[in-house]
């Protein structure tokens, strides 16, 4: 059990050891590998949300001098493959294999048709024009509900509900998921309140500023290596090697540095169209996809209709809980319907609930992970119910959500009793946030919401070095999104006591470390970090038994304090301490270098749980939202670098905010997405947004040494609550759906 | 006994059964009994995470358990 503990490193604020690189232009993203003879892929897209292919002839495009390979569907191994996707809701290895490049049917506008290698930008995408592709167009299926009927038109014809006994026919419904406890009808019937709405959600893009991008260069042999812009390269090696038929020991994957992710890189996208290319090219191969190219073929998150039902008492006790959430999958199933189930009710103590979730298909993009998938929606429409309960009560919503708050103990609406969790003391800090206590500015509206993620361990793997003057080498294969390798070095140097200065982490490819899954999950610091801390571990017991050896002691005899080995309490030896350094030096006599390692699959990883309000005020001539003050107020468990979960905390809600007040794709009737560029599609910038306050708040998580609980996901779910609360009580009438967008609520407005 | 709860898909296997009892001493001798009595449920198994006295697991296999020991299967989460 982590309790209150005074660390020397862990809570220090050093900056990130990428800092400097980025900020001097040094750093390498995945557009900025080059490679002597390189050629440059692009792709060919559909442009019809549904259509079936009759056919595709790449030979004009390959007859073009500079054109080096040309590739479709009939490229790829032919049969069906077997195994799962990583990330949130990946979906099958096979749907993934056909959304990289459509093989019989396309289904969304810009699905992959073919790809070709040419030796310039401009060529290759003169040689795309070249590409003859005909389609047998199709009606799109483009509403979610709408699809949900049994007569609707099939996005795909093979697709069947999974249930245990197999449907008679096929469905746009992949998926359904169901929690309930208690009896609804007792728990309606006991309450004094009951409020009942729709809401909705748009789909969203995760918004990362750098484009997806890669490089692969593969030999005669077929083996070779790619340099992509990724959150997992490990997972993304297994995925390229499986649809191509390949070993993934003939392939090498390097995690280049990454500018965002948040969930939408857990994904291929074109490794595996580069790799193939540039076997058949014999040249390495380049591929950067455009502003436009990301919005119409990566991401996004799910749209999604829900019906939300709550009944409370007079005191603020709820009494029942129904909801039913449809979840825009997109083209392939895989939308997160089941943690939207699992964290809709989960900071609350409910005795009689029923929610009911679906994966339903549609002709849009395939829909992938974005930081705590499926809870923004759900939880935005629960809190929403919530905050008008607590208006109908005339109760302060802090305490209305006091009065049903989930603690250790309470079991979880998905099953296990919770372990140790932060929640109520994320509702006291903010009870208490000056920013709460001061009155609402006038003509705004206060929201509050709260938010939820599970969080997850997963596998890991870590290697640390001690160079020659006892600095610390660190090896990991978590790509470094928010600054892990900082808190690496931290829980390195806190471990072993010594300096922060004098470790460095570096992100191993492939070939250099042991498997890590992806950096996602709020995982990375919470399970690479613990596989640092037991290599940091490893290696002291290795120090302990060279100062035995070099002092004539036993090892037991000897103990390790403030980054040195020192005899231990009572044992009656004249000798100096050997610190880190020292036994380095003499590494080579008291048995080669010292190294450890370690891997596991971290388990136990904390809930996290955050409260978060803001003062909106909408301006009734325009419709326009100003975000006045916005304040987060997270459970890290223990922070081990305190900026840098602010800075989570503090992006998360700018993406919420995001989401909540401008953020949506829109589609024409063929199912052509209108704004596939920021110009368009807006998302929040620096002069959008007041300086968002936060409060750190730290329940420690038993299963980790430092008590970690993951933070990079949670700080997204409560900023689409707050936003509609704030902006309903500002304009005293309920607003349902998302995003708030200037003419949305001027129609609200105008009645 | 170890209390077993069933997620609502292995239900559907069980014909409603919800919760059972099992005298077993670790996680793979639970897995082993489930799928003895219903041969279907090993696939929903292998897709599980579960938590055991509240700790959740997304990958168990051997963990020992203790008379009085609460299992709850639950869909695995991975996140993004």
């Amino acid at each position: 059990m982590a309790e209150a503990v005074d660390y020397k490193q862990i809570g220090t604020t050093p900056v990130r050891p990428d800092g400097f690189d980025k900020v001097t232009g040094r750093a390498q993203f995945g557009a900025d590998v080059n490679l002597p003879n390189m050629i440059h892929g692009k792709v060919l897209r559909s442009p019809h949300a549904h259509a079936r292919i009759k056919s595709v002839d790449v030979s004009a495009a390959l007859a073009m001098p500079g054109v080096y390979a040309a590739i479709s569907g009939a490229d790829f191994p032919g049969g069906r493959l077997e195994g799962e996707a990583g990330g949130e809701g990946g979906g099958t290895m096979d749907d993934v294999a056909k959304n990289v490049m459509a093989r019989n049917k396309v289904l969304y506008h810009g699905h992959a048709v073919a790809a070709v290698a040419a030796s310039t930008v401009r060529l290759a995408e003169q040689a795309l024009e070249a590409i003859k592709v005909e389609y047998e167009v199709l009606d799109p299926i483009l509403d979610v509900v709408a699809a949900m009927d049994p007569a609707a038109t099939l996005v795909n014809e093979e697709n069947y509900t999974a249930l245990p006994e197999k449907p008679e026919s096929p469905s746009n419904i992949a998926n359904v998921g169901r929690l309930e406890r208690g009896n609804l009808d007792e728990g309606f019937m006991a309450a004094d309140v009951v409020v009942e709405r729709e809401f909705t959600c748009p789909m969203a893009h995760q918004g990362y500023i750098e484009p997806h991008a890669c490089i692969a260069s593969i030999d005669e042999r077929g083996r070779g290596t790619v340099w992509c812009s990724t959150q997992g390269h490990f997972e993304h090696r297994a995925a390229t090697s499986k649809m191509l038929g390949k070993n993934m020991a003939d392939l090498k994957f390097v995690a280049t540095e990454i500018g965002g992710g948040f969930g939408g890189k857990t994904v291929v996208y074109l490794e595996p169209l580069a790799t193939l290319l540039s076997e058949k090219s014999g040249r390495p191969v380049k591929m950067t996809m455009s502003r436009e190219e990301v919005f119409r073929a990566t991401g996004p998150s799910s749209a999604t209709v829900a019906r939300v039902k709550v009944g409370l008492r007079k005191d603020g006790t709820i009494t029942a809980a129904q909801s039913w959430i449809a979840f825009e999958a997109g083209a392939f199933a895989g939308a997160p319907y089941m943690p939207g189930a699992m964290s809709i009710y989960a900071p609350y103590e409910i005795e009689n609930f029923l929610v009911e979730t679906f994966d339903v298909l549609v002709n849009k993009p395939k829909v992938a992970a974005y930081r705590a998938p499926g809870a923004p929606q759900a939880m935005h429409a629960f809190e929403c119910a919530l905050d008008e309960a607590a208006q109908l009560l005339d109760m302060d919503p802090i305490d209305l959500r006091m009065v049903n708050a989930a603690d250790e103990g309470t079991q979880s609406p998905y099953g296990p009793k919770f372990p140790p969790i932060g929640f109520k003391a994320c509702l006291q800090a903010a009870k208490k946030h000056p920013n709460y206590t001061k009155p609402v500015p006038e003509g705004a509206g206060r929201g509050v919401a709260v938010g939820f993620w599970f969080n997850v361990g997963m596998q890991s793997s870590a290697e640390v070095n001690i160079n020659e003057n006892g600095s610390v080498m660190i090896i990991e294969g978590s790509p470094d999104i928010g600054g892990s390798r900082a808190s690496m070095c931290l829980m390195a140097a806190e471990t072993l006591g010594i300096d922060y200065d004098d470790v460095r982490a570096q992100v191993g490819d492939t070939e250099s470390t042991g498997f890590c899954n992806v950096t996602g999950g709020s995982r990375t610091t919470f399970a690479t970090g613990m596989a640092v801390t037991q290599a940091c571990e490893a290696v002291i017991a290795d120090c302990k038994r060279r100062a035995a050896m070099t002092w004539g002691l036993d090892e037991d005899q000897v103990e390790w304090e403030d980054g040195q080995a020192i005899p231990g309490p009572g044992v009656n030896a004249d000798v100096k301490p050997l610190s880190l350094a020292e036994l380095a030096r003499k590494a080579g006599k008291t048995g080669g270098p010292i190294t450890a390692r370690a891997s596991l699959n971290a388990q136990g990883a904390g809930a996290a749980f955050s409260v978060n309000f803001g003062d909106l005020r909408v301006d009734r001539e325009t419709g326009k939202v100003d975000v006045l003050s916005y304040t987060a107020i997270q459970d890290a468990g223990k922070a081990i670098h305190p900026a840098y979960v602010e800075g989570q905390m503090q992006g998360g809600a700018a993406q919420g905010i995001g989401w909540a007040l401008n953020e949506e794709y829109i589609f024409d009737d063929k199912g052509v997405l209108e704004n596939a560029g920021f110009l368009d599609y807006r998302i929040p910038v620096a002069s959008d947004l007041p300086m968002i306050d936060t409060e750190i708040v730290e329940v420690p998580n038993p299963s980790h040494p430092f008590g970690v609980r993951g933070v990079g996901e949670t700080p997204i779910v409560a900023p689409l609550g707050v936003c509609a609360n704030a902006v309903s009580r500002s304009l005293d009438m309920r607003i349902t759906d998302l995003p708030m967008s200037p003419p949305r609520l001027l129609e609200a407005i105008e009645g | 006994m170890v209390r077993v709860v069933l997620s609502s898909s292995m239900a559907e296997l069980t014909g409603g059964v919800r919760e059972v009892e099992l005298a077993v001493g670790n996680y793979r001798e639970l897995t082993l009994t489930l799928c003895e009595r219903w041969p279907q449920m090993a696939a929903l198994i292998e897709r599980s995470a579960v938590a055991i006295d509240g700790q959740i697991y997304q990958d168990a296999f051997a963990e020992a358990l203790a008379s009085g020991s609460e299992v709850f299967f639950m869909p695995r989460i991975e996140g993004g």
